[in-house]
């Protein structure tokens, strides 16, 4: 019952928030939705102990397949973003073959020449991809109506309730993934791979698994943000973006489902609220920077171990 | 066809001599540290900056400039040594992330720095040797190559022959059992940055009057490194000598009979074979350094 009541309570909260703020910060608001689901896929990935610098690609993967299925064959948008995270899930799935023969800094190096290598040919082939200047006028999202709220798409405030009814349903999904028999697998294989080993678990099916559900789940992103933006090209998904992910995971801490995510929040209002407010938007890679280097030094556990304390001291009282 | 063959292959030696300095930097502070510097692109970057700043604005002669920046990278690299990389020693995976935020605030202090925009420099010598009708090199490329291989000679006599590359080797083999030989880890673990870095800033240094230098450089510097690493073994500075040469003749072929896109992605593959098929790579052992 408590539960439900603080659920509800979200909802309302996230249907008011947005006609509170400003146009620009509506729009801020799209983009972390969006990022949650980002960072909330990458999670899932680094349960089995691998960290990936390809996700923001796979993600492209994703933005791309959803805007070429919608620009060129005239699927409806909706069904688009799906193909997009199907898109990303085959992708992960050919380059696990691979990818899973590596295993820690060589999976890591490994998985960002691989996605160097996608986002060249992005570039390379100017049919279909658009070249470097990759694919304008993506088809937005048509309107719709469900009764008692118009969707207008050329408002941020509808595509917010749109990805943030999307997201919500991805993040439950991947909540499911996490506490099933799958997922408390997926912990085996990080911590004591030995051990699954040796009891049958096939270490390279669950790796893969995890690496492809993760995909999948960020070409849904992507695609939301394709047909957002309406113009993606390979520099919207190069490793800047790929560290801003890091920097939210790392910040955040991934030993809980909620710490990437509170990383990915925290860091975006320091960003829109503090460094716009200031004018200091010039210098977010200096601090982005600084703040990766100072958490990784003193706050190894990100901002999740910081909340572990406070609710443990709540409870011991 | 001759001629081009043989322009090719000089400009391939041109650009295996770079990437042979960047890369080996980078294999000697994996070799000593156990840490991948992400930031070793953007330490080439800071390198051609500091030509920019004393050769192109102070009118400092050239080759004080290249000195001034491998010291002065170097200094950067022991930064990173005592800020980042000692606290983490035990945590491989968080002394790759730092050096990624430390690329990332390098990369802002240029742009702060510097500027965005691309900086020109004037050319140290317009003097070119001519070896045939079609076939030349200009003699600020000499100046790299010459420098490279003076440099690589002379880090390999350090290491093969005198007590503290003696004692760097050992400490890369075996750092418990360097250290109960009376081997100071962090002593080693400062000259191996130093070195490595600042290879990495004379490299950027050296040919800042030829390449088009920006903040965002180092990207391309670091993918580069990473293939030659990979394909040369991840311990041997023998190997990343070789497959420096072996990548720059591949690049410079692709690029001159196909285009620059489909080098880059030739290169890419082929780190991707070598991680595949033989991951210890082509020419080196599991070891270390």
């Amino acid at each position: 019952m408590r539960n439900f009541v603080i659920w509800v309570a979200l909802a309302i909260a996230l249907i008011v928030l947005p006609n509170l703020v400003s146009f620009s910060q509506q729009e801020v608001l799209v983009f972390l939705t969006i990022n949650i689901l980002v960072v909330a896929s990458y999670r899932l990935l680094t349960l089995t102990g691998e960290w990936s610098l390809g996700h923001v690609v796979i993600m492209g993967v994703g933005a791309y397949a959803s805007a070429l299925v919608t620009k060129e064959l005239g699927l409806w948008v909706p069904l688009g973003i799906i193909v997009g995270g199907l898109a990303s899930a085959l992708i992960a799935l050919a380059l696990s073959v691979p990818l899973f023969r590596m295993k820690g800094f060589y999976f890591l190096i490994g998985s960002f020449a691989a996605g160097e290598i996608i986002r060249l040919l992005w570039k390379r082939f100017r049919d279909p991809f658009g070249g470097a200047k990759g694919i304008k006028g993506i088809d937005p999202m048509p309107d719709f109506s469900i009764g008692i709220y118009q969707f207008d798409f050329f408002e941020p405030v509808s595509y917010f309730y749109f990805s943030a009814v999307v997201v919500a349903l991805c993040l439950w999904i991947l909540w499911r993934i996490e506490k099933s028999p799958v997922g408390l697998t997926f912990h085996a294989v990080h911590w004591q791979d030995k051990l699954a080993q040796a009891s049958g678990v096939n270490l390279r099916r669950y790796r893969t698994m995890a690496f492809v559900i993760a995909s999948g789940f960020a070409g849904i992103a992507g695609a939301l943000l394709a047909h957002y933006i309406g113009t993606i090209n390979p520099n919207s998904f190069d490793v800047e973006v790929m560290v801003f992910v890091l920097t939210w995971a790392i910040v955040g801490g991934t030993g809980t489902f909620y710490g990437p995510i509170l990383g990915c929040v925290v860091l975006t209002i320091l960003n829109e609220i503090v460094l716009r407010e200031l004018g200091l938007e010039q210098t977010r890679p200096l601090i982005y920077g600084l703040i990766l280097i100072l958490s990784i030094l003193f706050m190894p556990n990100g901002l999740e171990s910081i909340v572990q304390k406070v609710t443990r001291r709540k409870d011991a009282k | 066809m001759f001629e081009l063959l043989a322009q090719t292959s000089l400009n391939a030696i041109y650009a295996a001599s770079y990437i042979s300095l960047v890369a080996v930097g980078l294999v000697l502070i994996f070799g000593v540290m156990g840490v991948i510097n992400f930031a070793h692109g953007e330490l080439f970057m800071a390198g051609s900056y500091v030509v920019v700043a004393l050769y192109a604005d102070r009118m400092v002669p050239f080759f004080v400039a290249v000195a001034a920046g491998l010291i002065f990278v170097g200094l950067l690299g022991l930064l990173m040594e005592r800020a980042l990389f000692r606290p983490l020693r035990d945590n491989p995976l968080g002394g790759l992330v730092a050096s990624i935020g430390f690329l990332m605030v390098l990369q802002a202090l240029a742009v702060l720095g510097f500027g965005v925009r691309m900086e020109h420099i004037p050319p140290v010598t317009q003097d070119v040797i001519r070896f045939a009708d079609k076939i030349s090199i200009p003699v600020a490329r000499v100046y790299v190559i010459v420098t490279a291989f003076v440099m690589l000679s002379a880090l390999w006599y350090f290491l093969k022959r005198t007590r503290f590359g003696w004692a760097l080797r050992a400490s890369a083999q075996d750092p418990e059992a360097a250290a109960l030989q009376g081997i100071s880890v962090t002593q080693t673990a400062m000259i191996a940055m130093f070195i490595g870095a600042g290879f990495a800033g004379m490299a950027g240094a050296l040919t800042a009057p030829l390449i088009s230098i920006n903040p965002h450089m180092g990207h391309s510097v670091i993918i580069t490194a990473f293939i030659v690493i990979i394909v040369g073994g991840v311990g041997s500075l023998e190997g990343a000598v070789l497959a420096s040469v072996v990548y720059a003749f591949v690049h410079t072929f692709v690029t001159t009979f196909f285009d620059g896109v489909l080098a880059d992605i030739t290169g890419l593959a082929l780190m991707l074979i070598v991680l595949i098929v033989k991951p210890t790579g082509l020419f080196g052992s599991a070891d270390r350094a």
